[in-house]
């Protein structure tokens, strides 16, 4: 199966080449999840053995932080911010129309699945609130019909 | 000491060169790119490349004033310097040609100059503007002047002669006594003496000792940590081996949510250039003292800005509290002895070692010296990031700093310090901004973020918002504060479709205290203070929607809210 040896050498890759001094369970998964963009079942078996624990807790950690993924995501992840800042200046709003657009409920892929959805706590540029972000790049001063096109666009790409 | 002075000659000969070019600088970081500063850059990179041969180009640091995102500023030759804000793609062409060939700006596109182009054209003088004026730079003392990714621009700025000064004159007692003295408390919340802090770590022989900055800053609403991380790296990592240095410590760790990429990259290219130029490593800059730095991401939780969560996360685990005793000066990171900080705590010293705790002391009120550095956000006129010292009123920083509400209506509610702390209402507009006043007004410096909601703001609903947020982040390791903040969330949904009862109040005051008596680390005991404090500023309204009088229309929806609801498994 090469496909499945591909994800496998992507995986090793991942784990091996984590730049910084300190190489734990933790950043072993962000870096999986940053190459791979999620954690396949895969993962979490190759950082047991490459950190010398057990899957279990491997499990425990991938399970505990929110931005961890188990099924690969959308071409585009587009985070919406919630924060009280944004809430104020009319988050919900932006939230319930891109939810429309996309045809679907709470968080998630849409129908192409082409784009992720996601709720994001605070993005930190609350001065141009409310926010947006595709691919970690901040979109500000968003409104339905502005957020709406960026979605267009990426989506027609 | 020799070698030091070498690199600031260097940096000091470019800086200078660079000051008497044409030079074109535009702001960054986050909230730049969220206005698209750095298209803006790009197409001006181009342009200039296309069309001069004498010009310098820099993305700088943000100067704070956000509203004004992405700005332009120019400095020519002969000395002046003049600022664009607002600035478009399609306008940048027009203002680089001109002012750069003619010498003369579009006066008209300038929101503000230096004195001496202010002088020559008439345009308003930036040290004019109160936003400007009434601010005291010192932990952001960079900002806007400086590429925050070369550290020749810190150098030649002062940077790095405080620890280089420490580090051959003086010993660590002194500096430990040094920032004891100065007043300086920490910025994170808490508000414990730094200088205290870092005694404890001080006498411990262990040979491997950590120093930890924390800049998980999950606070919504709260952008300075990262701010000053992706704005000026270099007084943070310098704060940070001074603090190594004070308390004989080995090794440090910038400690930053992944996602941020702005922040994370900035702090990454400061640690390797310190290296590269001796300030960081074995015997720093020929000196008998060695340390090491490394950034450590962590994954979205909250709970992990919690000191000891903190440690947890950069072992790798769950991030979740430890019990206290024993504390991290005896036993944190791996069980060795360690000291945290927040990321502005750390930001002051630099300064304080080079100018001294009492100049630092003289700034500030009597319990707590120094500047806040707050960031404002919501219904307000000039949102933005500004360093002001401590003691002024909450009422000055709305109207001189923040120009006073947006379209004309009138500040109903201010959500200072994070979702931890309170919400205040017009009667405490008048409370001084220092730790002991802010916190006897049922709130809190805190992060610094004041989130401005106007006379429309609907407090049930901004309170299910604060909730939903706490309860979303509980890491779950003590019932009261998982459980009890779901129970706050369900009652707060229920006031807002107007399906609440009269025993609301009473369940929910309740679940509040069990919450504050029954939690390891401030997430539980403090989630219930948005509500505590909104029932001392907005009683009425609350019992009314309790009566179920609640009318949600607008930006608030239709009293359904989306949300994430869960707790972690």
């Amino acid at each position: 199966m090469p496909e499945n040896s591909n994800l496998l050498e992507k995986i090793k890759h991942s784990l091996e080449s984590q730049e910084q001094p300190t190489v734990t369970i933790l950043s072993s998964l962000l870096s999986i999840q940053d190459n791979l963009h999620y954690i396949p079942s895969e993962g979490i078996s190759e950082t047991a053995k490459f950190c010398g624990k057990s899957t279990n807790e491997v499990w425990s950690v991938a399970s505990f932080y929110t931005n961890f993924r188990f099924t690969p995501p959308g071409d585009n992840v587009v985070d919406v911010c919630w924060g009280p800042t944004c809430h104020l200046l009319g988050a919900q709003i932006i939230i319930d129309n891109l939810q429309k657009t996309l045809e679907i409920d709470g968080e998630g892929e849409s129908k192409d699945g082409k784009i992720t959805l996601k709720y994001n706590t605070c993005l930190g540029a609350c001065a141009q609130a409310p926010c947006i972000a595709i691919d970690h790049y901040i979109h500000g001063k968003q409104d339905k019909n502005t957020a709406n096109k960026i979605i267009n666009e990426i989506r027609n790409k | 000491m020799e070698l030091f002075e070498q690199l600031k000659e260097k940096s000091l000969t470019n800086w200078f060169k660079l000051n008497s070019s044409k030079w074109v600088r535009i702001g960054g970081g986050t909230s730049g790119q969220a206005m698209g500063s750095y298209k803006l850059y790009n197409k001006s990179k181009e342009l200039i490349q296309n069309n001069f041969t004498d010009v310098n180009l820099s993305m700088v640091s943000a100067i704070g004033l956000m509203y004004l995102e992405p700005i332009v500023d120019i400095t020519m030759p002969d000395g002046t310097r003049v600022y664009y804000g607002n600035v478009t793609l399609d306008e940048i062409e027009k203002i680089l040609k001109q002012h750069l060939t003619k010498n003369k700006p579009i006066i008209e596109r300038a929101f503000a100059a230096n004195e001496k182009a202010a002088n020559m054209w008439g345009i308003q003088n930036i040290n004019d503007m109160p936003n400007i004026s009434r601010q005291k730079k010192i932990a952001t003392r960079n900002f806007g002047v400086t590429d925050p990714l070369d550290i020749n621009h810190y150098i030649a700025r002062g940077g790095y002669s405080a620890l280089s000064s420490a580090i051959f004159e003086k010993s660590p007692e002194f500096i430990v006594d040094e920032v004891k003295n100065s007043g300086l408390r920490g910025r994170g919340g808490a508000a414990f003496p730094a200088g205290v802090k870092w005694s404890f770590l001080a006498p411990s022989k262990e040979p491997i000792k950590y120093v930890l900055c924390n800049c998980e800053e999950g606070d919504p609403g709260a952008f300075n940590d990262k701010g000053i991380i992706e704005n000026d790296p270099h007084t943070l990592v310098e704060g940070l081996i001074l603090n190594g240095y004070a308390t004989n410590s080995s090794n440090g760790y910038i400690f930053i949510r992944q996602g941020h990429e702005i922040p994370i990259n900035a702090a990454k290219k400061a640690i390797s250039d310190a290296y590269e130029l001796g300030l960081l490593g074995k015997n720093i800059l020929g000196s008998e003292f060695s340390f090491d730095m490394e950034v450590s991401l962590t994954g979205d939780s909250y709970v992990a800005g919690e000191e000891t969560a903190l440690m947890e996360a950069i072992e790798g685990k769950r991030s979740t509290p430890r019990y206290k005793p024993p504390f991290p000066a005896a036993q944190g990171l791996w069980k060795k002895p360690t000291n945290i900080n927040n990321v502005k705590t750390l930001s002051y010293v630099p300064e304080i070692v080079r100018k001294g705790s009492e100049w630092f002391k003289s700034i500030g009120t009597e319990t707590t010296s120094g500047t806040a550095i707050v960031c404002l956000s919501g219904h307000i006129k000039y949102p933005g990031m500004y360093e002001i010292p401590m003691g002024m009123t909450i009422r000055e920083v709305l109207d001189y700093i923040g120009g006073g509400i947006s379209e004309g209506k009138s500040i109903k509610v201010l959500q200072a310090g994070g979702p931890l702390n309170g919400l205040l209402g017009e009667e405490a507009f008048d409370t001084m901004i220092d730790f002991d006043a802010m916190s006897a007004a049922g709130a809190s410096i805190g992060s610094g973020g004041i989130i401005v909601g106007n006379e429309k703001t609907n407090i049930v609903d901004l309170l299910r918002n604060l909730i939903a947020f706490n309860q979303f982040e509980s890491c779950g390791k003590c019932f009261p504060c998982r459980l009890g903040n779901t129970h706050m969330l369900e009652i707060l949904d229920r006031m807002c479709q107007n399906q609440s009862n009269s025993n609301d109040l009473n369940l929910i005051q309740r679940i509040g205290s069990s919450m504050k008596s029954g939690s390891l680390c401030g997430h539980g005991q403090l989630g219930y203070n948005p509500i505590l404090s909104a029932l001392k500023y907005f009683r009425t309204e609350i019992e009314s929607a309790v009566n179920g009088k609640i009318n949600l229309t607008g930006v608030n929806g239709d009293g359904k809210m989306i949300l994430p609801t869960r707790t972690r498994p």
